[in-house]
């Protein structure tokens, strides 16, 4: 596929290499007096890197993504995204929840091409390029095994196909950056651990850069490059754990020791933040 | 079923009012409303034809006020919390109460009747399309802000499908509100209509053609609720999730 052409605007100034880069970045709810959710939080992501932040829960990681995609602006610190500081909501990234939000309106090919619609240059060149972007949308569908469910609408989806299509939405617009907040949380194990590997093919495929905030340590080593655990609240790095286990990975990889062991070290770092 | 259950009220009705031998002027059998029906076919169908072209031109100038105001009411959080309790406070005024008014800027006839319904009508639209607006979920706004889309992209492609079952289901309800403030204005402000016929027909002691009134309006209110059924599940399939 051709490498993405799209600008990242909603930033200025430039600041230094790494594709995203947290520098001491604090926030507090209710204004900087108020409840402190992340604490001097620094985190770096080169391009195509999958990091994965994990923790106990309520230790800010959904508003960590918020930060990076500046839908938050930070009390302090600087949060970069391809070499520019974001000041207001980045563009061409590609984002994932828990919930699929899905339009219910919208088929799910409709569905996944809504980014076609919105982002540049795809935006203006809707109309005459229909059946590229028609194309395409196809295309990450057949990828994920859904290649013959374009016309179906999401409540006719399990809910382990709407968050296929909702990787599909998150990634049709070939974004650089893709921010994944627990989208896997709400699926039963068996699902939720196929659709590591699909996530896994999509990102050899494509080698966009990833955070993925999760509560899953398996699923952080299987598809993390790195690592980084934050603490209780106020939200800080404690640990930073390079994965070194080869790809592409299998899930019979991860009842392999070494990869028992990563994610037993990381669980007593997290149940050392819990503590 | 519910042909059942009415034709089973109406026998029950007749049985009981030959059992009881209860005279026709203070409540009459069915069958004695359905001749009066058909005697005074004629008057019936006139000023059926007036009540029903009145609701309508109410029910459609509620339609256009509803939608205007509650799209400007939903178009933002802020406007949203400041006017939708003024628009519950506006409800709360008992709209019959506002007929001596009408009557005094307008004369009877139809004017008050159109105002009235439109008065009723207007409301439930108005805060549906502001509340289908102004409930968009956060999460859904989220990735639109991260797509990069404008305020106005995410009221076109999230807010106004979203309104759409909000406002096709208040539509139901206005349309049976429109007949209501329709026949409350002829009854006190009027010369046409099945609601001055009801009351002529009333002070003459003619109870059959009251009743057969109420049943023609009945009919009237249930049929038009129908249409609009039928029109909501046309144009929003997949809030009822049919496949389209």
């Amino acid at each position: 596929m051709n490498a993405p052409v799209v600008a990242l605007t909603g930033a200025s100034t430039a600041c230094s290499r790494p594709f995203v880069q947290l520098n001491n970045v604090s926030l507090s709810f209710g204004g900087p007096e108020g409840l402190l959710a992340l604490d001097q939080v620094s985190i770096e992501v080169s391009a195509g890197e999958f990091a994965a932040v994990v923790g106990p829960s309520g230790c800010g990681k959904s508003t960590l993504m918020k930060l990076v995609t500046g839908l938050l602006p930070p009390d302090s610190g600087t949060v970069c995204v391809d070499g520019n500081v974001v000041t207001q909501p980045i563009k061409c990234v590609g984002m994932a929840f828990q919930n699929s939000t899905l339009m219910p309106w919208r088929n799910t090919l409709h569905n996944v091409m809504l980014p076609l619609e919105i982002v540049q240059p795809f935006k203006r060149e809707r109309r005459a390029r229909r059946d590229e972007h028609k194309a395409r949308a196809e295309r990450l569908l057949r990828a994920v095994g859904l290649g013959e469910f374009g016309s179906t609408y999401p409540w006719q989806l399990s809910g382990g196909m709407q968050q296929r299509t909702n990787l599909c939405r998150a990634l049709v617009h070939e974004p650089k950056l893709l921010m994944l907040d627990e989208p896997f949380a709400a699926l039963d194990a068996f699902t939720r651990e196929e659709l590591w590997t699909v996530m896994q093919d999509l990102w050899l495929r494509q080698k966009f850069s990833a955070i993925l905030v999760s509560h899953d340590l398996r699923e952080a080593v299987f598809l993390a490059d790195t690592v980084y655990v934050l603490s209780k609240r106020p939200g800080t790095v404690i640990y930073r754990k390079r994965i070194d286990v080869p790809r592409p990975r299998t899930i019979a990889d991860s009842f392999e020791p070494h990869f028992v062991n990563i994610v037993h070290e990381l669980r007593d770092k997290i149940m050392q933040a819990r503590a | 079923m519910p042909y059942l259950v009415a034709v089973l009220l109406l026998v029950l009705w007749e049985v009981l009012n030959r059992l009881t031998n209860i005279s026709s002027v203070i409540l009459p059998a069915p069958s004695t409303i359905f001749g009066a029906l058909v005697r005074h076919h004629e008057v019936i169908a006139q000023n059926a034809l007036h009540t029903f072209i009145t609701a309508m031109i109410g029910f459609g100038l509620g339609v256009v006020t509803g939608v205007v105001i509650g799209f400007a009411t939903g178009i933002s959080p802020e406007i949203y919390s400041s006017v939708y309790p003024l628009l519950v406070a506006f409800n709360a005024i008992p709209k019959v109460a506002l007929l001596p008014l009408f009557v005094l800027w307008a004369g009877i006839g139809v004017v008050p009747a159109v105002l009235t319904a439109l008065t009723l009508a207007f409301f439930p639209i108005a805060v549906n399309v502001a509340t289908g607006l102004a409930t968009i979920d956060p999460e859904m706004n989220d990735l639109m802000r991260s797509l990069g889309a404008r305020r106005d992209e995410i009221l076109l492609k999230v807010g106004i499908p979203r309104a759409m079952p909000f406002l096709f289901a208040s539509l139901k309800i206005a349309i049976s509100l429109a007949f209501v403030g329709t026949v409350i204005s002829e009854t006190v402000a009027s010369n046409d209509g099945i609601g001055f016929l009801m009351m002529s027909a009333s002070s003459s002691f003619n109870v059959p053609l009251v009743f057969a009134g109420v049943f023609v309006i009945a009919v009237m209110a249930v049929a038009a609720y129908g249409v609009c059924s039928l029109v909501e599940q046309r144009m929003v399939r997949w809030a009822f999730r049919v496949q389209p």
